[in-house]
């Protein structure tokens, strides 16, 4: 294989991990609720800025960041869901949408506010900047960071899903919420669970990948395209859905940028289109 | 209690114009005249009428909900921008009509493409059509000047008579009558039996295909002609400030229309007018204090008004009025 074509299979690959982590929350959202939450990308801009923020003004460590990230903004998601999604669960898609554009309006004027309009730079820590041999070839340590973490997260969550009473809860609602409610599991409450389990994988999606997607106010606007496009082509209340879809959307884009940097992004859209009319609810949803 | 109309009489009685229907019109004729009147934002405010009026028929009637509108009104602007920049087509009344055919066929075709979908697949599609164009003028830099936009756009004046002066007194005029022919149209259109079946789609889809109302015929034929709406919209832009930038396609733009809209009142006409002024009124108002006050306002606005008064602010004067009626009796 090319040189060429291998470093844009692994960069690829390590930004379908990030794309992945921070969109696999909103799947489940979607498919278990119907909740049509565009502001999803808001907290992996708030977990971006949280890891800036704990670097820079507590001094800690960067792997030790990550842990606090994903717990503050999963609590912190908790008290949005509670106050305010909860108004919304029946209400139909275009004032959810109509919500959550406004509450993506408020994120960026209070980023812009206390961090100013300009992206904010992660100081990546130094053993995971240059490369790391493999023997045949040499990677960029981050990127190799970021796919062993991707990995373990998303071996994680797979058995997480397969094996623990909550995931099956959760197998079950997605499937058929009104049998699993007459069964005695109470949706609401694990609803609140998923979304700050979701939240949280965002926050610290949004962390691991900032020094690729950097902290930015208008970060959960300029991305929302490409969180929608993993989700709505992976297929509702999938897991594995939005993986396969991460991986060929973060392929894509990477192959385009080198290769067609001039329709790069032009090409995404027309391939997500046909995917679309092709399999309206994505590889992996159902009917 | 007076008797129910015949549904036919009921249609005939709301063609009828009411005296309040011109009021939009008394206050923008009036707002000419006032002293410190500020022509360029009073044009910018019946452009915007003009792009909401459309989605509130694809919307507000219809029920289609679309996060990608702004394609129909970027596709007008580069139609009545190209033409006038690069082929001398310079006249401006048959160039928008021009513009508002091509915004209209773009309309048949992706309507046909993307109105077999619902929900989110829905949302994404009319996302990805605007997004898509978005990128190709980007791309296309030779032709459509890219980031920096098209520039040096000539127009000829109206009827060879009015020039388009530098106060913005001939634009403002020329994008008012505009707007009251477009309106003329889409009341004919809303209180039409069209009309009354676009409603049924709203209400239930299921329900109209079952009595026999072909509803993916009146659906394209709705959204073409909305599209058409939008496209006169964005070459009135294209014309009235002799530039067009990318902007026009992109995503903020399709979600500033849905919120006037939505600010405004769905599925009312009027929504599109008062919606767009007050929006664009406040955006100039607060962008002058500070661009968070305006990002964090509006943001604010739309929670307000999903949580607590879904007609939008025409809704709230409904009320209102309805409690004072009500108080009187």
């Amino acid at each position: 294989m090319p040189s060429a074509l291998i470093g844009i299979l692994f960069d690829g690959i390590a930004y379908a991990m990030i794309l992945y982590i921070i969109s696999v929350g909103l799947s489940v959202t979607m498919g278990l609720m119907g909740f049509a939450n565009l502001a999803h990308g808001a907290f992996a801009m708030a977990g971006g800025y949280l890891l800036v923020t704990l670097m820079a003004a507590l001094g800690l460590p960067f792997l030790a960041s990550l842990p606090i990230v994903f717990v503050v903004v999963a609590l912190g998601s908790i008290v949005f869901e509670r106050l305010l999604y909860v108004r919304l669960y029946r209400a139909g898609e275009l004032d959810q949408v109509l919500f959550t554009i406004g509450l993506i309006f408020m994120a960026i004027a209070a980023t812009t506010f206390i961090y100013g309009p300009l992206p904010q730079a992660v100081r990546l820590p130094a053993y995971l900047m240059g490369q790391v041999d493999l023997g045949f070839r040499s990677f960029p340590t981050y990127r190799s960071f970021l796919i062993v973490i991707g990995a373990v997260l998303i071996l994680a969550l797979w058995l997480g899903l397969e094996r623990t009473r909550l995931g099956a809860q959760v197998r079950a609602a997605v499937d058929n919420r009104r049998m699993a409610e007459s069964l005695g599991i109470n949706v609401g409450r694990l609803f609140t669970t998923t979304f700050a389990l979701g939240s949280g994988l965002a926050g610290l999606g949004g962390a691991l990948g900032a020094d690729i997607l950097a902290p930015t106010p208008s970060y959960p606007l300029e991305h929302i395209v490409y969180f929608l496009i993993v989700v709505s082509v992976g297929g509702l209340g999938s897991i594995r859905g939005p993986f396969v879809a991460a991986l060929l959307l973060g392929v894509m884009d990477t192959a385009g940028k080198y290769y067609v940097p001039d329709f790069g992004a032009f090409f995404i859209y027309v391939a997500m289109m046909g995917l679309l009319l092709w399999r309206p609810h994505g590889l992996f949803g159902r009917a | 209690m007076a008797t129910p109309l015949h549904p036919i009489d009921q249609l005939g009685a709301w063609h009828r114009i009411r005296p309040l229907e011109l009021l939009p019109w008394v206050l923008a004729v009036g707002y000419y005249f006032l002293p410190n009147s500020n022509l360029p934002l009073g044009t910018e405010i019946l452009t915007w009428a003009l792009f909401t009026l459309s989605l509130d028929l694809v919307l507000g009637y219809t029920g289609i909900v679309s996060l990608g509108h702004a394609a129909f009104f970027g596709i007008g602007a580069y139609a009545a921008g190209l033409v006038a920049r690069w082929l001398g087509w310079t006249e401006p009344i048959t160039a928008l009509i021009f513009a508002g055919a091509v915004s209209g066929v773009a309309g048949v075709i992706s309507g046909l493409i993307v109105l077999r979908t619902h929900g989110l697949t829905l949302l994404m599609l009319t996302m990805a059509v605007a997004v898509m164009l978005k990128e190709l003028a980007n791309k296309l830099g030779w032709l459509t000047g890219g980031a920096d936009g098209l520039q040096g756009i000539v127009i000829d004046p109206i009827f060879g008579q009015f020039r388009f002066d530098m106060f913005g007194r001939t634009t403002y005029w020329y994008a008012l009558a505009v707007l009251f022919l477009a309106w003329i149209v889409a009341r004919r259109i809303v209180h039409s039996p069209f009309g009354r079946s676009l409603v049924g789609i709203r209400e239930n889809a299921t329900r109209m295909s079952a009595i026999g109302s072909p509803v993916m015929l009146r659906m394209v034929t709705v959204y073409a002609i909305s599209a058409a709406m939008a496209g006169v919209a964005g070459a009135l832009l294209a014309q009235t400030t002799r530039y067009v930038t990318v902007n026009v396609l992109s995503l903020e733009y399709s979600g500033d229309v849905l919120i006037m809209l939505v600010l405004g009142g769905m599925g009312r006409l009027y929504g599109a007018f008062a919606g767009s002024a007050v929006f664009l009124v406040l955006r100039d108002e607060l962008s002058k204090l500070s661009p968070y006050y305006w990002s964090f306002g509006i943001g604010l606005l739309l929670v307000a008004t999903v949580l607590f008064a879904r007609g939008g602010l025409l809704g709230i004067v409904d009320t209102l009025w309805d409690r004072i009626k009500r108080w009187r009796a």
